[in-house]
């Protein structure tokens, strides 16, 4: 076990829900806090007392496994009680409202509320009903924060810094949460930023973010430092958004002859789980001189128990006084 | 048949040159290399013939780019009774069009890559023109999926269209329209409100009353028009209308051009030369889609022809078996063959003072090039020789045994006209010569 530094205070809100409310500060701590949790969870001994008696919710109602099975494995190394409700076995299913489901948990006192949704908007909500902190592990197309700050500690621990780098995110940013929350934090560090994709996978009014928009993905990747792939879900391919698997593949999938057009030692990156020969071709993705994919899992983890970390400073040591 | 010399050089004398691309509009000569336009110019071949080149002596008739006609459906593959792109080709070399952009309404629907390539091969084996194909803008002409449509673009189709039909849910529209436009693809559209027209035959009015068939409001081709210039706004899709056939039509596109949004129509030439009345007598060979509608509509299309809202003239070919026309009228087929008899129509707004003969040339050439991005349709030298020498004058009437076309569903039999083609070249090769048909 590592011992207990005095624990500065690193946001300046009690919850996370997105990247769009956080400073510059506040990303750069919370990535050298991740540093430390890298270098903890490659030793022997992963575990520690930072959480000891706190309580994790886990509270998805998308499935998961990645997310999930990340956020559970860095509470339990911080020493706290993990919980996981999945939507099939909670009340949501019978016809619990949010908000109900969210006074049921309030009084179970837990410290820390994961939540995934498929509404945008709906970690904030019960941000306002919980007197727990609660993180943001993905709303609707709206923000998932932890998977751009995982994406980002990824980068940096490859490249040193964001200054300067050109970051392409390519595929369906219209309704990836993913695209968002990596758009705000790439832009507050100071990377250059592109969006790649048909115009019907890209929010009317996307370059109102900052960024450029390619539809041509030759085109956007070239100069490219990041290569940063998106997931297209099955049921978009099929006609409505994209007509079919291998025209997406032809125009937008990511092979090495494409990848060839990117800046020489460009790295790509996924969030998982992939669609392989869809979005990106086995040779790139299994590549380790250039995928970053694996390594973005290990980050995971560790940006993980930072932001439970950083959360749990904000806790009171009394814990919460009765109504 | 053929005029070419062995030499690959022809030379045309004293023609009236008509170059609506470049605005040339003179007497002179042409001379042909190798299936390209070498020369052309109002001093050529004045005084000294060049040497070894076929020569052609023109009389002063109309020296001028092929015609393209961008609406035309033939029965290849999967009704080939009705229409091969070898019978097409046919027809379209003796109307003087030297480029026909094919519909993806067959059996089955050009709605693959493949089925370009089959398309491509087939009209390189068998046509004496050239074939442009279109594709589908959805899977199966069903409105709801769009089409593969960058590899559709990569394997050579022109354009995306559902032909006849039209893609009733505007999101389909919307999503189709954007998606096009990630490639700078053309999407061409057909403006009939698919449930305000079911079932219709005829256009709305006193007459179909009279007739007692189930007829569609005009409206419903301009409620379909102004939704789609609105998607295009959204966007910034090329599109063009393939056809339009009413005045309130005409006033949006007019409207919308001047706001700047890059649309483009087109009317077909029995909707300038036909009106509801001629449906006459429950005549089959008359009911089109959309339908011949009022005499102020079909004056509104003269209109807007001469004044350029109307961008292009097609001819709508649309070959029908005798025993699909050879029913009662709400029961027969649509449609209307036209390769033959467009560029008479369209002349007949030159010889009634309507707009001037390179205006109505320009609508039939240059105009539909510069739409579809072909390299056709101009005079320029290192061009392609497709050329139609045109006999303003000659009289005739049309008669169905005359046609070319498979089938012989002709709206305009009996009717005479002045003006057709006379000689028709495709890449310098003669395709047609009226005088050795006879």
């Amino acid at each position: 076990m590592t011992s207990a530094a005095p624990a500065e205070t690193i946001l300046k809100s009690s919850h996370l829900l997105g990247i769009e409310q956080l400073s510059v500060p506040e990303i750069t701590a919370l990535l050298d806090l991740a540093e430390t949790y890298v270098a903890l969870n490659r030793g022997a001994d992963k575990k520690t007392a930072t959480l000891r008696g706190r309580t994790l919710i886990n509270l998805f109602f998308e499935a998961s496994t990645r997310t999930q099975s990340s956020f559970e494995l860095a509470g339990k190394r911080l020493g706290a009680d993990v919980m996981n409700m999945s939507v099939k076995t909670s009340s949501v299913s019978k016809g619990e409202t949010l908000i109900d489901t969210a006074t049921t948990l309030n009084a179970m006192r837990p410290d820390l509320l994961v939540v995934r949704h498929q509404d945008s908007g709906a970690a904030e909500l019960l941000s306002r009903k919980l007197d727990c902190c609660v993180i943001n592990a993905g709303d609707g197309s709206h923000e998932h924060p932890t998977q751009a700050l995982l994406d980002a500690l990824t980068i940096r621990r490859r490249r040193g810094a964001f200054q300067g780098l050109v970051v392409a995110i390519c595929g369906d940013v219209l309704h990836s949460r993913v695209a968002r929350s990596n758009i705000h934090l790439l832009l507050k560090m100071g990377a250059r930023v592109r969006l790649i994709a048909p115009r019907t996978l890209l929010p009317a009014d996307a370059d109102r973010f900052g960024v450029e928009i390619f539809h041509d993905m030759k085109k956007g990747l070239q100069g490219v430092d990041i290569v940063m792939m998106l997931r297209l879900q099955l049921e978009r391919m099929s006609g409505a958004f994209v007509p079919s698997t291998r025209e997406y593949f032809h125009f937008y999938g990511l092979d090495h002859e494409k990848l060839k057009l990117a800046k020489p030692g460009a790295f790509v990156m996924h969030p998982g789980p992939m669609n392989r020969g869809v979005e990106i071709d086995s040779a790139v993705a299994d590549d380790i001189e250039v995928s970053l994919i694996q390594e973005q899992v290990e980050m995971g983890v560790a940006i993980r128990m930072a932001v439970l970390d950083a959360l749990s400073r904000g806790l009171a040591k009394e814990g919460r006084n009765a109504p | 048949m053929s005029l070419a010399s062995k030499s690959g050089r022809i030379a045309f004398r004293n023609a009236r040159l008509i170059d609506p691309a470049s605005g040339l509009d003179a007497r002179g000569g042409l001379l042909v290399e190798n299936g390209r336009i070498a020369d052309v110019g109002p001093r050529l071949f004045n005084d000294a013939e060049p040497s070894d080149p076929e020569v052609i002596e023109c009389r002063g008739l109309v020296l001028a780019p092929g015609l393209i006609d961008m609406r035309v459906f033939t029965g290849e593959p999967g009704s080939e009774h009705r229409e091969t792109l070898e019978s097409a080709s046919h027809a379209a070399a003796a109307g003087g069009v030297t480029t026909i952009v094919t519909m993806p309404n067959t059996d089955p629907v050009i709605d693959e890559p493949s089925l370009v390539d089959f398309i491509r091969r087939r009209a390189a084996a068998t046509a004496k023109v050239r074939v442009a194909p279109t594709a589908a803008l959805t899977k199966g002409l069903g409105g709801e999926q769009m089409t593969e449509i960058g590899l559709l673009q990569e394997a050579g189709a022109v354009a995306f269209t559902d032909g006849d039909r039209t893609i009733a849910n505007a999101r389909v529209m919307r999503r189709s329209l954007a998606y096009a436009n990630t490639f700078g693809a053309l999407v061409v559209g057909h403006a009939e409100d698919p449930d305000l027209t079911a079932g219709a035959s005829i256009t709305e009015g006193e007459y179909a009353m009279r007739l007692g068939l189930p007829a569609g409001p005009a409206a419903a081709e301009a409620i379909v028009v102004e939704r789609d210039i609105r998607l295009v706004e959204l966007t910034g899709a090329r599109y063009h209308f393939s056809q339009i056939s009413t005045g309130a039509s005409l006033d949006i596109i007019a409207a919308a051009k001047q706001r700047g949004v890059p649309v483009t129509c087109g009317v077909a030439a029995h909707h300038l030369a036909l009106n509801e009345l001629d449906v006459g007598s429950y005549y089959t060979f008359r009911k089109v889609k959309p339908p011949l509608r009022s005499e102020a509509d079909r004056a509104a299309m003269v209109e807007g022809v001469a004044s350029g809202i109307i961008d292009v003239i097609v001819s709508s070919h649309d070959p029908q078996a005798a025993d699909t026309k050879r029913q009662p009228f709400a029961a027969a087929a649509f449609g209307a063959v036209g390769l033959e008899t467009l560029l008479p129509v369209a002349l007949g707004l030159v010889h009634d003072g309507r707009a001037s003969l390179s205006h109505v040339l320009a609508t039939l050439t240059a105009v539909p090039a510069k739409i579809l991005g072909l390299r056709a349709g101009t005079l320029a030298k290192g061009a392609a020789a497709d050329l139609v020498l045109i006999d303003p004058d000659d009289s005739f009437a049309v008669h169905h045994a005359d046609l070319r076309s498979r089938a012989q569903n002709t709206p305009f039999e009996g009717r005479h006209f002045h003006g057709r083609a006379a000689k028709t070249f495709v890449g310098g090769e003669c395709v047609f010569d009226r005088k050795a048909m006879r």
